[in-house]
């Protein structure tokens, strides 16, 4: 079982470049440092309309501001494709949920979350009961928060994980 | 001298249990080689000389290390060996860990340099040059298989089609699609099988058209024959071709290669059934696979929602809004779901509703088998009448095709007075559609059962005719007194008995053609001509068309997969007359992939309720299995109790279908597998045997429920844990009494002591024991020394940590 193949991995390079054919050289025999920068990775026809690129970006960047070289590419994608193993996607996803970037998913994070998801349309009340639930369903240790294991415990029993964790390119 | 021996033999040893493991691993070298080849891939050439060198370094590092042999001593070899073991975990364990790039490939290279370095000197002695030629061996095939799989990757077809409708539509949308891709991939094998083995062989070595009388249209019909009208009714030189069971002669063997064709015909029928409920079979067993591990369905509604709810592969602003949408009303439902879960409804009106509605379904169901019933017996009578118009002639699939078209939406509104939850109204209309396609179906098998009946008793007088105008034929010649013998009767001129295999053959090809026809015609209509309408003629309207009615279409995903699934079943029931039916539903699908992606990229729009497509694939596959075995009924039935026609079939002249394979044994294999035949066909054999077979499924189902009812009682006592665990680290209420009772007891300041701060996960029960261990100091204070409070304490420190084999004494 392979992450990819030949052929796809000729296709990302090439949409890689696609970004910037300027700054992205065609030969990598001298492994050059180049980064693009999150404007142009958020512009890309699987992302754009994603929620949560910019999290996304800042997670699989190197500096943590969402400008990727190849590698982080790369690894972005092989994380969000159909052969990841489930336990990896749950780490990135837990990473991903984190805006805040404190290793726990608190209800700030949670309400973020919310609010991205329904584009502020539900009232401050309603996202409060919601982030309340959660926290209530997902919370193991009790300390008001969702840790690594929390999140993990929660996600790998979700039917729907898997198929919805899941960019195609 | 002997040293080296006893090192060459341990090397040997040793060297044999790598090869073992290296062909375990190689494989995942090779995908750490790969992963390797990711960051190097920009120059082709690049990946040439990579591949290259591994074998290169492998087979000189092996060369190069001979001299080192003598030098390596037992210990260092076994330690050698672990280390390259360790290596080789790392390396395939590599993909799982959450490290960044960067750092992956830097331990993946050192780990492969060592890994390369030092397995080469493992093998010593005289298979030193021969392991070292299996390594490369082992690489190679390694690599052949990985291109083959990428070739195979790449043969799929309509990849990329599927991914565009999936990132404008969503993945149950796309479920469909990889449906109608399986089955076509499944109806290629069976025209494949049916093609090859029984028209083509036919076709090339049986006897050619004209030559005999079920291969010629009759005198009667010539004028007609090759209208198109005819044609299309699939009479005319259609009928007498091919395509339909009544083409094959009944010659035992045919051509230079003795080809048995009647016995190829009945092993290709049984196959047929065969192959398909094996396909489905093993589906479903690869979709329940991956549905194990349900458990806590309610606990983590909320969750779910909020994590697994935005599907990543939208890739469309459309589909983005409408999932949005959807998001934010599923978030609102549960809101005041759980608001209101325990308001109390009205049961005893809801319950009557139900029923009602079951009423009148029930109701819907039964006059619309009626009225199929009364159709076809009325067709029955057209038939033997003359100048009957397009409509007499077509009414039965017309009134089938507008039932299956009018129901369902009948159906659905009906099915509002019962108020489900969505997924069960959903499964309903589901059951309810298949139910009234299933009635259909079977109303029209037994309208057709009567016709059959039918033509099999004017076979019997058909025969007696032929019989007679031979031999008056033949007598006829007698009394002209010539002595040339005449030249057998021209096959246009015998009398046919009515075929009543190609009837039946006949009527399901026309279904088949109907069902086509309806679908695209609805297609067209219902989706393209309905968004035109809307898009052009919105801006000369009262209303928004957009927004009210009609408004664009959905791609009703359930419809189409129960058509495809009913579609299915009757080319199953017809195969077996009409050979040729498989290769027109391999033109159908082929056709309905393109045309139905075109649709619904051009007229359709994204559901507003996106539909789950996770758990309902076994739930079609069901259907599907279902299906087999209900068309297998009808033609096991009249294989076994029919007689086939005297003068049309590779089975003519036989008293029944399945004697093809007395004979077959009679007369092609030696005697004894006759004898064995026969015995094994005794009832006495075959009773004991289904009893043993449904003794096995009972032991086996006793089997299953026992493992359900321990993975209940783990999941019980995980959960158990799970809450004491919860409660320990908060110093909570736990579930005992005694403890509770203690818990009243300790003074406060212990208590407070006690308290472990939740910072590390692992180090929770260090903590507990280290602070039980202090909550035991703090106890001989809180009363007297020789009281029997005293034994609680240690029996609190049993019960609750797990470090209990801490004895503070």
């Amino acid at each position: 079982m392979k992450v990819y193949t030949f052929p796809s991995l000729f296709r990302l390079f090439y949409r890689y470049r696609d970004l910037a054919p300027q700054l992205v050289p065609l030969s990598y025999i001298d492994k050059p440092d180049v980064k693009l920068p999150y404007e142009l990775i958020g512009s890309m026809a699987e992302l754009k309309d994603n929620p949560f690129r910019q999290r996304i970006a800042e997670v699989f960047s190197e500096d943590g501001e969402g400008n990727m070289t190849l590698d982080d590419f790369l690894d972005m994608f092989s994380v969000l494709s159909e052969m990841a193993p489930r336990d990896l996607k749950a780490y990135y996803a837990f990473k991903i949920y984190d805006f805040n970037n404190d290793d726990y998913i608190c209800k700030s994070d949670l309400e973020k979350t919310v609010n991205k998801l329904t584009r502020n349309e539900l009232t401050p009340e309603e996202v409060c009961l919601v982030c309340d639930k959660v926290i209530d369903e997902a919370d193991q240790d009790n300390d008001g928060k969702l840790s690594v294991e929390d999140f993990q415990h929660m996600i790998v029993r979700a039917p729907d994980f898997l198929s919805t964790f899941h960019i195609r390119i | 001298m002997n040293d080296s021996d006893g090192e060459s033999e341990a090397g040997e040893a040793a060297s044999g249990k790598k090869k073992r493991d290296k062909k375990a691993s190689s494989k995942d070298q090779k995908e750490a080689e790969n992963k390797e080849k990711q960051t190097n891939k920009k120059g082709k050439e690049q990946d040439k000389k990579q591949k290259k060198s591994p074998a290169e370094s492998s087979s000189s590092s092996s060369a190069s290390n001979s001299s080192d042999e003598e030098s390596l001593s037992e210990e260092e070899l076994t330690r050698l060996k672990e280390q390259v073991e360790e290596k080789k975990k790392l390396i395939s364990t590599m993909r799982n860990k959450p490290w960044r790039m960067v750092k992956k490939l830097a331990l993946l290279r050192e780990a492969q340099a060592f890994v390369e370095k030092f397995e080469g000197a493992l093998g010593k002695g005289k298979g030193k040059k021969f392991y070292a030629y299996k390594m490369m061996m082992a690489k190679k095939w390694v690599k052949f298989k990985r291109d083959f799989d990428n070739f195979k990757t790449q043969c799929i077809p309509w990849e990329m089609k599927i991914k565009e409708v999936e990132s404008h539509f969503g993945s149950s949308v796309a479920s469909y699609f990889i449906f109608l891709r399986w089955m076509y991939g499944v109806n290629l094998v069976l025209f494949g099988l049916i093609f090859g083995l029984v028209i083509i062989p036919e076709i090339l070595m049986g006897i050619p058209y004209g030559s005999i009388p079920r291969k010629t249209v009759p005198r009667a019909e010539q004028a007609t024959a090759m209208d198109f009208s005819v044609l299309w009714d699939f009479e005319g030189y259609i009928k007498y071709s091919a395509l339909f069971y009544g083409y094959y002669n009944n010659q035992r063997t045919i051509g230079w290669l003795k080809y048995r064709l009647p016995m190829a015909y009945f092993m290709v029928g049984v196959s047929v059934f065969g192959y398909s409920l094996m396909v489905v079979i093993r589906s479903m067993a690869r979709n329940a696979n991956e549905n194990t591990g349900d458990g806590d369905d309610n606990n983590f509604t909320f969750s779910w929602k909020m994590f697994t709810s935005w599907d990543y592969l939208i890739g469309n602003p459309e589909t983005a809004d409408n999932k949005f949408a959807s998001i934010t009303t599923s978030f609102k439902e549960s809101i005041v779901d759980e608001q209101e879960s325990n308001k109390d409804e009205n049961i005893h009106l809801r319950r009557f509703l139900r029923v009602l509605a079951n009423v009148l379904i029930i109701c819907c169901l039964c006059g619309s088998g009626y009225l199929i019933y009364f159709v076809v017996k009325r067709s029955q009578t057209f038939s033997k009448m003359q100048n009957i118009g397009w409509y007499e002639r077509n009414e039965v699939e017309i009134v089938m095709s507008l039932l299956g078209m009018f129901c369902p939406p009948l159906f659905e509104t009906i099915a509002a007075l019962e108020e489900y939850h969505p997924r069960i109204g959903l499964k309903w209309q589901l059951g309810r559609i298949f139910a009234l396609f299933l009635g259909n179906l079977y109303t029209f098998l037994l309208a057709l059962m009567d016709d059959v009946n039918e033509k099999l008793t004017e076979e019997v007088v058909i025969k007696n005719i032929t019989h007679w105008t031979l031999l008056n034929y033949y007598n006829s010649s007698a009394m002209n007194d010539s002595a040339v013998t005449l030249p057998p009767m021209d096959p246009a001129d015998m009398p046919r008995g009515p075929c009543w295999e190609t009837t039946v053959g006949i009527e399901f090809v026309r279904l088949t053609v109907s069902d086509i026809l309806v679908t695209y015609v609805t297609i067209l209509v219902g989706d393209f001509i309905r968004a035109c309408f809307v898009r052009f003629v919105n801006y000369c309207w009262c209303w928004d068309l957009e927004a009210g009615f009609p408004s664009y279409a959905e791609f009703d995903i359930s419809g189409n997969v129960l058509g495809l699934i009913f579609n299915q079943g009757m080319i199953w029931m017809g195969s077996f007359y009409a050979p040729g039916l498989v290769g027109i539903n391999v033109l159908r699908l082929l056709t309905s992939m393109y045309f139905q992606c075109w649709a619904v990229m051009s007229s359709n729009v994204p559901h507003e309720r996106v539909f789950k497509a996770s758990k309902s694939n076994n739930f079609y596959m069901g259907l599907l299995l279902l299906i087999l075995f209900l068309s297998l009924l009808p033609v096991a039935y009249t294989i076994m109790s029919l007689p086939p026609s005297f003068d049309c079939g590779p089975f003519s002249g036989k008293k029944k279908m399945y004697d093809v394979i007395q004979e077959t044994i009679k007369q092609d294999f030696p005697l004894f597998v006759a004898k064995i035949f026969s015995y094994v066909a005794n009832p006495g054999l075959i009773i004991p045997a289904v009893l043993l077979m449904v003794l096995a499924i009972y032991y086996l189902n006793a089997v299953a429920e026992a493992y359900q009812h321990a993975n209940t009682e783990l999941k019980k006592k995980m959960q158990l844990q799970r809450d004491e665990e919860k409660n320990k680290r908060n110093n909570k209420a736990t579930t005992s009494s005694a403890v509770q009772d203690l818990d009243d007891l300790l003074v406060p300041s212990a208590k407070s002591e006690s308290q472990p701060k939740p910072t590390e996960g692992k180090t929770y029960e260090r903590d507990f024991c280290h602070s039980s261990g202090q909550l035991h100091l703090y106890f001989p204070s809180v009363g007297p020394a020789n009281t029997p409070t005293l034994r609680l304490p240690r029996a609190r420190h049993a019960f609750l940590s797990p470090c209990a084999q801490v004895s503070p004494s």
